[in-house]
């Protein structure tokens, strides 16, 4: 069962919808007109289905399948916006805690279900790759056939292929005339038709190309799958983040050492009255509008250096780092994406006689690196004993949570010269200790400095060109077959008719007209829609 | 033949399809290993120095088995462990095992008072910019690696270790 | 300058409205509703109908170009400029609509889709605000404009689906189609019950306040413009002698908006019922004559050569720019936020409607559905996702 043959007597290839030769129904053979999609070629994979690879590959060919696909992809991503995402919110405590306290039960089901993490789910993957598949398979068991198709077009078709179109008519042949034909001729070329002729026969065609529209599409998406695939592989994709502290230099983290940033500055501006009297009543009712986030850096570059050692470092240039505007290098690019105001640098204490009330003076602790002994004056000294940067109470014992300086807590022992041997105080932020029985001195807290630090995101991603470029070809072929047609006049004279037939790939009304307007003033009749009832 | 060839273009197609497919799916499931310093590779190298300014090398310590602890003077297993490793280390400083110590970046003073209050003899360095814990994918502390004579990882402990541990973990990297 | 572009934007308003009677009028004669351009020109109130919308259309471009000189940026930048603009686009895809296909009948619809869109957008704040940094970009205007023309051709499609709807589905049958397509009208009505509500509490200069406590245990205030009928969590009214809220909404959901929602839904409803009661029909079956006259094959290639417009249009402006922005301002060119969610399930339905259609030979009726569902989502993705779930996007 290879062939198919015809009672033209024309073999066909096996799963032909429509003879060759002829242009007999092979399949279908009671309905009025014929199935025109892919030029009545029967789709590659409807032709064999012996293997399993056979089988799989019929069923990824099918629109039914890819349609199913879709919709599954679409139901999917919207039940991933019922709640926010995992990687949406910042969650301090257990996520699946987190979905319980807040959204309730659902939320415990939600999280239960994996879709905290939807789009990063390996089905939700599975999906989309299917979809991938369903395009590879779907545009070459399609694009093949209809390029031969298109390609071998005849001129002259039967009479049985003409009045099996949509759109048909007939008139006697000896109504026309030579002008009849020329001027119809005339019209086609203005509307830019191409007109092809053999025997008296006229095939006008025009926008051809537009066939091609959907291939070139799914091309596109493939490449751009292709390239969002390409992120997974190690070195193509790099994300990190860096919390760099003003006056502070920091390698970049993501190019291994190579590059290295000084923050000199983080600026955060609002706007106010300068900023025009347009935006007084919304500046009233809003409170403060941020106007910018900004950071100014100093790049620099490192020779080749192992990690901890001391880098020498070239500077490359100075740069300001805005939302919106990254600095970009080398492939990097750096984002203006967070920052931290406030955050404690210095502490100035005064060693002061409690009776008296008198200063002796100030020690200045740098809170990244406070020194064991202070001189406050002659023969006064300041020790510290213990630092707390992060300081809490556990078990009645004082200790820090972390190594930054968050709450920072000293133990001081002051050397004066009425107390040799020095007493001691333990000082937090509004609290002072003195575990050893009341003291005569003590440390009285003056201020505080502070500096900000910036949340620099630091990427790489070298698949962006390639969605990019699948991007662009997506959008040229959805262009292509979307704002054009292909669009087909066959005119057959005859012994005792001329006929006139019309198939176009979609807008029938629009094509109607146009027709409508080729033949106006002549004798060539307007073709019937048969697909009317 | 045309068939035969049409199967083969299938085969090939779909393979390519799924085995991309497959890859994706791979690597996407394993984010959360170690990509860095993992067991059996070889240990990164690095330069660190101590309080007092001196340089340490790993790559130096090629013939020796290292310890490589990093630790925080406020990370409470830490402090248990001090005292188990610093016995350790005199036990088998003379077989050919050293006891490299990273602190991950505190102030010289909280260093200095640590030492001295657990009497630590091994040197301790440490890394202020944070380089090396992010070369060897370092979250939570203490994390000990065991470096062999050929400076491959040969083991890599993220838990709180007893002295028993510490002692097996340095039979393991005994140079023979 | 202010001041002018309101007056301009007010302007359009009225001469929209002024176009419906004209449409309307058209439809009753007998010119201009024939399929074949030699037969028949445009009616009177047909050309006079087109002509108005025209310079309706540029007062609201004038709208827009002197908001723009007042506010120093592109109006598009929260939820009363972008549905401005979007009415705008609509407007402006029915006028290329118009001249493609010659049909009066879809401006008789077209025109109240635009003057509820506008009164609509005019209930939310229409202060000019400055720009936070995430918006200083030339991205702005080419993602939002183009975004908003995209979606405005498929508004078309959207309303010829409607048309084509109410043309052929059966009134006299009770069935599925009927309900879903009263629906659809009652939901309309929705709308409109939003603007009453608003608008007239606004007049009257409605106020109430709370302090409430949100999931975190912070405490905060929140400022209703509308009677409370729901209480955010664990209210307490500030101002005196106010009425009462009637039940309490959970913490994760913004009561205020919740309780907006409450009162368009009641408004909405008892106008509905009004409309029924007044004139004993269902609101399809009032339509009906309107699009008798009307080839259901035109309707149906309006319905999808918009779709065929639109969809490259939305595409570009709504993923492609967006993408690119994305990956200027936030980092990645795609962070899954619950709007550029939305954004990819509209992309994937009209996908799949282009197949169905294609390929399966989806035509007339179930078209018609299609394009009617494939604007829902773009609308769900304008007014719930924005005042609901709200993300990265989150304007008003």
């Amino acid at each position: 069962m290879d062939n198919a043959k015809c009672e033209c007597g024309h073999v066909n290839p096996h799963g032909t919808v429509f003879c060759e030769a002829c242009g007999k129904a092979l399949y279908n053979k009671e309905e009025k007109l014929l199935d025109m999609r892919y030029e009545g070629k029967k789709r590659r994979s409807e032709k064999y289905n012996r293997t399993i690879i056979d089988k799989i590959w019929n069923f990824f060919s099918s629109v039914k399948v890819g349609v199913t696909l879709i919709v599954l992809a679409l139901i999917a991503s919207a039940i991933g916006t019922i709640l926010p995402q995992e990687g949406n919110i910042n969650i301090q405590s257990d996520p699946g805690e987190y979905y319980r306290e807040t959204y309730g039960w659902f939320g415990e089901l939600y999280y239960l279900l994996g879709f905290h993490n939807l789009y990063g789910s390996w089905w939700y993957m599975l999906l989309i790759a299917f979809i991938g598949v369903s395009l590879v398979v779907c545009s070459l068991d399609r694009a093949v056939p209809l390029y031969k198709a298109l390609k071998n077009q005849k001129i002259s078709r039967t009479v049985i292929f003409l009045n099996r179109q949509r759109f048909y008519n007939k008139t006697a042949i000896e109504k026309i005339n030579e002008q009849d034909i020329e001027k119809i001729k005339e019209r086609l070329q203005q509307r830019k038709y191409r007109i092809s002729e053999e025997n008296g026969n006229i095939l006008a065609e025009k926008g051809r190309f537009s066939r091609w529209g959907p291939y070139v599409n799914h091309i596109g998406l493939i490449i751009f799958l292709i390239g969002v695939m390409l992120r997974f592989i190690p070195g193509f994709y790099v994300n990190e983040f860096l919390w760099i502290k003003e006056d502070e230099t920091a390698a970049v983290p993501g190019t291994s050492q190579e590059y290295y940033i000084k923050n000199h500055r983080f600026i955060i501006d609002v706007y106010d009255e300068t900023d025009g009297e347009v935006y007084k009543k919304a500046l009233e009712e809003k409170g403060a509008i941020v106007k910018n986030y900004q950071t100014n850096v100093t790049l620099y570059k490192a020779d080749k250096k192992l990690p901890g050692e001391k880098p020498e470092l070239k500077k490359v240039g100075d740069y300001e780092i805005k939302v919106n505007h990254p600095l970009k290098f080398d492939r990097f690019a750096l984002y203006q994406s967070s920052y931290e105001l406030n955050q404690f640098s210095k502490m100035t204490f005064a060693l002061t006689d409690k009776k008296t009330g008198e200063s002796l003076g100030n020690i200045t602790i740098d809170l990244d690196d406070p020194r064991e002994t202070y001189e406050v004056k002659d023969d006064y000294t300041v020790e510290i004993v213990r630092y707390f940067p992060d300081f809490e109470m556990a078990d009645g014992e004082p200790r820090t949570k972390s190594m930054n300086p968050v709450n920072p807590a000293f133990v001081f022992k002051m050397i004066t010269p009425d107390k040799p041997e020095g007493e001691i105080s333990f000082t937090a932020i509004q609290q002072t200790v003195e575990p050893f029985g009341e003291n005569e001195y003590k440390m009285e807290f003056q201020s505080l400095e502070t500096v900000s630090a910036s949340g620099i995101t630091v990427r790489k991603d070298l698949s962006l060109p390639i969605i990019a470029l699948g991007g662009i070809i997506f959008l040229a072929g959805l262009v292509q077959g979307s704002f054009w047609f292909h669009r087909r006049i066959w005119l057959k004279p005859e012994e005792d008719y001329l006929h006139i037939a019309g198939h176009t790939n979609k807008n029938w009304y629009g094509f109607q007209r146009e027709i409508e307007k080729i033949v106006h003033g002549t004798n060539i009749p307007m073709p019937d829609d048969q697909a009317k009832k | 033949m045309r068939k035969k060839r049409r199967l083969a273009i299938r085969t090939v197609i779909l393979s390519v399809l799924v085995l991309s497919i497959a890859s994706v799916l791979f690597l996407n499931g394993k984010t959360d290993e170690r990509e860095t310093a993992a067991v059996g590779q070889e240990a990164p190298d690095f330069v660190l120095q101590d309080l007092r300014g001196n340089e340490y090398r790993l790559s130096d310590y090629r013939g020796k088995g290292v310890f490589l602890n990093f630790w925080g003077t406020w990370c409470e297993p830490c402090k248990t462990e001090m005292p188990y490793m610093e016995k350790q280390y005199r036990k088998y400083k003379d077989q050919g095992v050293e006891i490299l110590a990273v602190n991950v970046g505190e102030t010289d003073l909280a260093i200095e008072k640590f030492a001295k209050q657990y009497q630590l003899s091994f040197p301790i360095v440490v890394d202020k910019s944070g380089e090396v814990q992010k070369a060897y994918g370092i979250y939570p502390l203490p994390a000990t690696f065991l470096i062999d004579p050929e400076g491959k990882i040969v083991d890599y402990i993220e838990q709180p270790m007893t002295e028993e541990m510490i002692g097996d973990f340095m039979e393991r990297i005994k140079p023979e | 300058m202010t001041q002018a572009s309101s007056h301009l934007l007010f302007c359009s308003f009225l001469l929209y409205l002024i176009a419906v009677f004209f449409y309307g009028g058209a439809i009753r004669q007998k010119k201009g509703l024939e399929e074949s351009p030699y037969k028949n020109g445009a009616s009177f109130s047909s050309k006079a109908g087109i002509i108005i919308t025209i310079v309706g259309f540029f007062c609201q471009l004038g709208y827009f170009i002197t908001r723009w000189i007042a506010a120093g940026h592109v109006p598009v930048s929260n939820m009363f400029e972008f549905i401005a603009f979007f009415s705008m686009m609509i407007v402006l895809a029915y006028i290329i609509l118009y001249f493609l296909y010659r049909t009066v009948v879809l401006g008789l619809f077209t025109m109240p889709v635009v003057i509820i869109m506008i009164a609509y957008g005019s209930m939310f704040s229409r202060d000019i605000t400055p720009l936070i940094p995430a918006l200083q970009s030339y991205w702005l205007p080419l993602h939002v404009m183009t975004t908003a023309a995209g979606q405005g051709i498929l508004a078309i499609s959207f309303i010829a689906g409607m048309m084509y709807l109410i043309k052929t589905i059966d009134q006299k049958q009770r069935s599925w189609k009927r309900f879903l397509l009263e629906l659809i009208m009652y939901l309309i009505v929705v709308v409109i019950g939003f603007v009453i509500s608003t608008a007239g509490f606004r007049a009257t200069e409605y106020e109430v306040a709370f302090t409430w406590t949100d999931q975190d245990g912070n405490e905060s205030t929140a400022v209703y413009t509308l009677p409370a009928i729901t209480g955010p969590n664990e209210w307490e009214m500030v101002t005196g002698n106010r009425m009462e809220p009637l039940f309490e909404a959970p913490p994760f959901i913004d009561a205020r908006k919740l309780n907006t929602v409450i009162w368009s839904f009641i408004i909405g409803t008892v106008l509905y019922l009004l409309i029924r009661l007044v004139f004993r029909k269902r609101l399809g079956q009032m339509f009906q004559p309107y699009v008798q006259r009307i080839n259901s094959d035109l309707l149906d290639e309006i319905s999808y050569r918009s779709v065929l417009i639109g969809f490259p249009v939305f595409t570009l402006g709504g993923l492609i720019f967006g993408m690119i922005w994305a990956q200027v301002a936030w980092t990645r060119f795609w962070a899954w936020d619950p709007k550029e969610v939305w954004a990819l399930i509209t992309w994937l339905f009209y996908a799949a409607f282009l197949h169905l259609r294609l390929s399966r030979g989806w035509h007339g009726e179930k078209s018609a559905w299609l394009a009617v569902t494939g604007f829902g989502i773009i609308m769900f993705n304008l007014v719930f996702v924005n005042l609901i779930i709200a993300g990265l996007h989150s304007y008003a």
